[in-house]
């Protein structure tokens, strides 16, 4: 089967940026229609927007039309340039980190030799954005806010990359594409009825990086950065109109792309088991929809605990973090990489 | 004996390290966070100006008086039949356990009692508006704490007991509806059953709310042991109602000291926790709304038949004379003291409110807490602007 990914050239690039482009914001707004707007409305006894479009689908169509419209203020005790920069570095980290991201078995925009390692590496970047956007905002909340993010978000970078490097270990690449191939292609005891996803012998990890996720995110249990009731939206305070839409949008595209890498990880990505029998040739196809339902449900899992939580103090998700997560991944560490010996 | 923990104790070290421009430990220069009047978490207008060191306060004070609209001057040009207009609007979340205390002090004045039918619905509509202003704290402490959905419940749940009131007072949330002599009207038909059904309900949501913001270890984690009164500093701050009773005070004005209501007659249960955290206050304010369920319940059975209003003069002039009575309302103690020299308004009216006293104990227990557990200190402590700032 020929596709038009087979082909070179400098356009084949300005395609997959292209459809990178269309593809980030769309999986951001779906996550929010369908877990901001409806399955919180339906935990909390309520119907969430009803109006615009059926159900209120082109809700965020509104929003985004309100937020432009918004004037964007800075303000005046702000370092203007510095000010201005953050949403975008969010933007862009969230943007860099669907590049490996496999969604088939070409649909990638770089299938990197390390890519995991690259994932790690650069959506550690937003710490910096975040950072900036605290500090240049000139107001105390947000200067908290940005504070407790840089804590917050080195804490747990910390046990995600030990949670990865059991998948890492067990699978013996840092390549995603490598790793779903492994997964579709394993078997358990001799039965390979669904391949080999990793969520069964790394489960450990894949609830230390879900943990950590959330805490990247800073979704509720780990969201004092931007603690509505006691910093006041933190980091955000200052900003309105299109850059806050910007934050907004990364912060949601961003929760979709750790979901995606949990499920290319721990549940298999793109692929399906292969002895299911499914030619290569039709999940070109596929693969782009497969990847979208498990990442979108690992998503659900993130908002579904978000608005179920109760936020914990900055002390003891430092605590949290380095006194358990950490442990409890080199311990997962070392019992993987033993039995990968052993066995 | 006054308890300080070791927190406070160093955070009054570190303060007077501050004022004095010496830094004990680091090269650390402090911070002045402004907190209200317009921050989410004070609801309301209160402002708490707090000293920071890092993430922990070094003092923090309580300014208020943004939304101060100065009743206890207006009672002095109205009758006493229009003051609980007014007085509707002090703890705007269970109105009309406002009006009780100051129709019981102008009858007390005039030395005329309200027949015991009266009598009985004013019990009821008093403990209905205390769990319509209790359920949304224990939905408020939720989210103030970060989780988003309890609150939701909350207002949900109270609907229905508003629509209680509402259908026997006519209004949702500023009944007026107490006279002084009785009340103004009596029960429609049914409601007394559809009250009771009510409180099954109103169960369900305490049963709810146990185990969704109870029983959550993050919550746990946020509010135990935080923001400990011990029973002497409660006493001394003058704190009353939940607060104090969570602090291991056994006094319930209902119970200990009660004036023209009828909690004599019922079988109940002052709650009292030894911890005086706020984990306690929120445990304590639950259990009191179970124990009203329970009192409603007893109340519509036992209401007993009659006249609701005693011969009360058409021109209410009121006898010189003082009074001053007391109620157990929601938020804790609220009393008037009225001073009449014989006119058809009070001479003078003072409003002993809850929250004021309940607010006042913040620099004491803020001093050495770090930045969220202000929230946590302040939304347990439960406090309505219209109650601080009448």
């Amino acid at each position: 089967m020929m596709l038009a990914f087979e082909f070179t050239g400098w356009w084949v690039s300005a395609l997959k940026v292209l459809i990178a482009a269309i593809v980030v914001p769309t999986c951001a707004a779906i996550a929010v229609y369908l877990f901001l707007f409806k399955l919180i409305s339906f935990m909390q006894s309520r119907l969430g927007p009803m109006e615009a479009g059926p159900h209120g689908t082109a809700q965020l169509l509104a929003e985004v039309a309100k937020w432009l419209q918004k004037e964007d203020i800075i303000p005046d005790a702000a370092d203007k340039k510095l000010f201005k920069l953050p949403p975008f570095i969010i933007l862009g980290t969230t943007f860099l980190m669907f590049v490996v991201i496999p969604a088939g078995p070409t649909a990638v925009v770089s299938s990197l030799p390390a890519g995991i390692f690259y994932v790690l590496a650069v959506s550690s970047i937003s710490v910096i954005g975040v950072l900036i956007a605290g500090w240049a905002s000139s107001n105390k909340y947000a200067l908290m806010g940005g504070i407790r993010a840089a804590g917050q978000l080195i804490a747990y970078e910390l046990p995600m990359v030990l949670a990865v490097l059991g998948v890492v270990i067990q699978a013996g690449t840092l390549n995603l594409q490598e790793i779903v191939y492994q997964q579709s292609g394993g078997e358990i005891f001799g039965w390979s009825g669904i391949g080999n996803p990793y969520i069964l012998t790394q489960l450990v990890g894949f609830l230390i990086f879900m943990v950590a996720v959330q805490a990247e995110l800073g979704q509720t249990p780990f969201d004092m950065p931007v603690a509505e009731s006691e910093v006041v939206g933190g980091y955000l305070v200052e900003y309105t109109g299109i850059r806050f839409l910007v934050f907004f949008l990364s912060e949601f595209a961003g929760a979709v792309g750790f979901s995606a890498i949990a499920a290319t990880l721990f549940l298999g990505g793109w692929n399906l088991p292969d002895s299911w029998g499914i030619s290569r040739g039709l999940m070109h196809f596929i693969g782009p929809i497969v990847i979208l339902t498990k990442a979108m449900a690992l998503t659900g899992v993130i908002f579904w605990v978000r608005f179920s939580m109760p936020r914990l103090r900055e002390d003891q998700l430092q605590k949290f973090a380095w006194k358990f997560l950490i442990p409890a991944s080199l311990l997962n560490i070392a019992v993987t990489a033993v039995l990968k010996v052993v066995l | 004996m006054t308890a300080i923990t070791d927190r406070q104790k160093l955070a009054y070290i570190a303060g007077q390290a501050a004022d004095a421009r010496v830094n004990i430990e680091l090269e650390t220069e402090g911070m002045t966070l402004n907190m209200g009047p317009q921050h989410p978490a004070t609801h309301g207008t209160l402002r708490i100006v707090a000293k920071l060191d890092g993430e922990q306060v070094i003092a923090a004070d309580p300014i208020m008086g943004y939304m101060h609209r100065g009743y206890e001057k207006l009672a002095e040009v109205r009758t006493y039949a229009q003051v609980t207009t007014l007085v509707n609007r002090i703890d705007w979340l269970g109105s009309f356990a406002n009006e009780v205390p100051f129709i019981l002090a102008s009858e007390q004045l005039m030395g005329i009692e309200a027949p015991p039918r009266a009598q009985w619905i004013r019990t009821l509509l008093f403990e209905l508006s205390r769990v319509a202003n209790i359920i949304l704290f224990l939905g408020d402490m939720a989210v103030q704490l970060g989780a988003l959905t309890p609150v939701f419940f909350a207002f949900r749940d109270r609907e229905h007991v508003l629509n209680q009131i509402e259908s026997a007072t006519g209004g949702r949330f500023h009944p007026n509806f107490d006279r002084i002599g009785g009340i103004k009207d009596d029960l429609p038909k049914g409601w007394l059953a559809e009250t009771k059904a009510t409180m099954a309900n109103v169960r369900k949501f305490c049963d709810e709310m146990e185990e969704l913001v109870m029983g959550s270890q993050i919550f746990e984690a946020r509010t135990r042991g935080i923001g400990v009164i011990p029973p002497d500093v409660a006493q001394q701050y003058g704190l009353s109602g939940a607060n104090l009773r969570a602090s291991g005070v056994d006094w319930d004005i209902r119970r200990d000291n009660n004036i023209g209501l009828v909690y004599d007659k019922l079988d109940w249960k002052v709650w009292t926790h030894t911890d005086g955290d706020s984990f306690a206050r929120f445990w304590v304010r639950m259990q009191e709304t179970r124990e009203a369920c329970n009192m409603i319940e007893q109340l519509c059975d036992g209401v007993p038949s009659g006249p609701i209003m005693a011969k009360v003069p058409r021109i209410i002039k009121v006898p010189a004379g003082e009074a001053f009575v007391s109620t157990e309302n929601p938020l804790g103690e609220m009393g008037y003291y009225i001073v009449s020299q014989g006119d058809l308004t009070p001479f003078r009216v003072k409003i002993r409110t809850a929250s004021f006293n309940n607010v006042s104990i913040t620099p004491w227990i803020l001093r050495g807490v770090y930045v969220p557990d202000i929230i946590t200190i302040l939304a347990s402590l439960y406090f309505i602007l219209g109650d601080i700032d009448r």
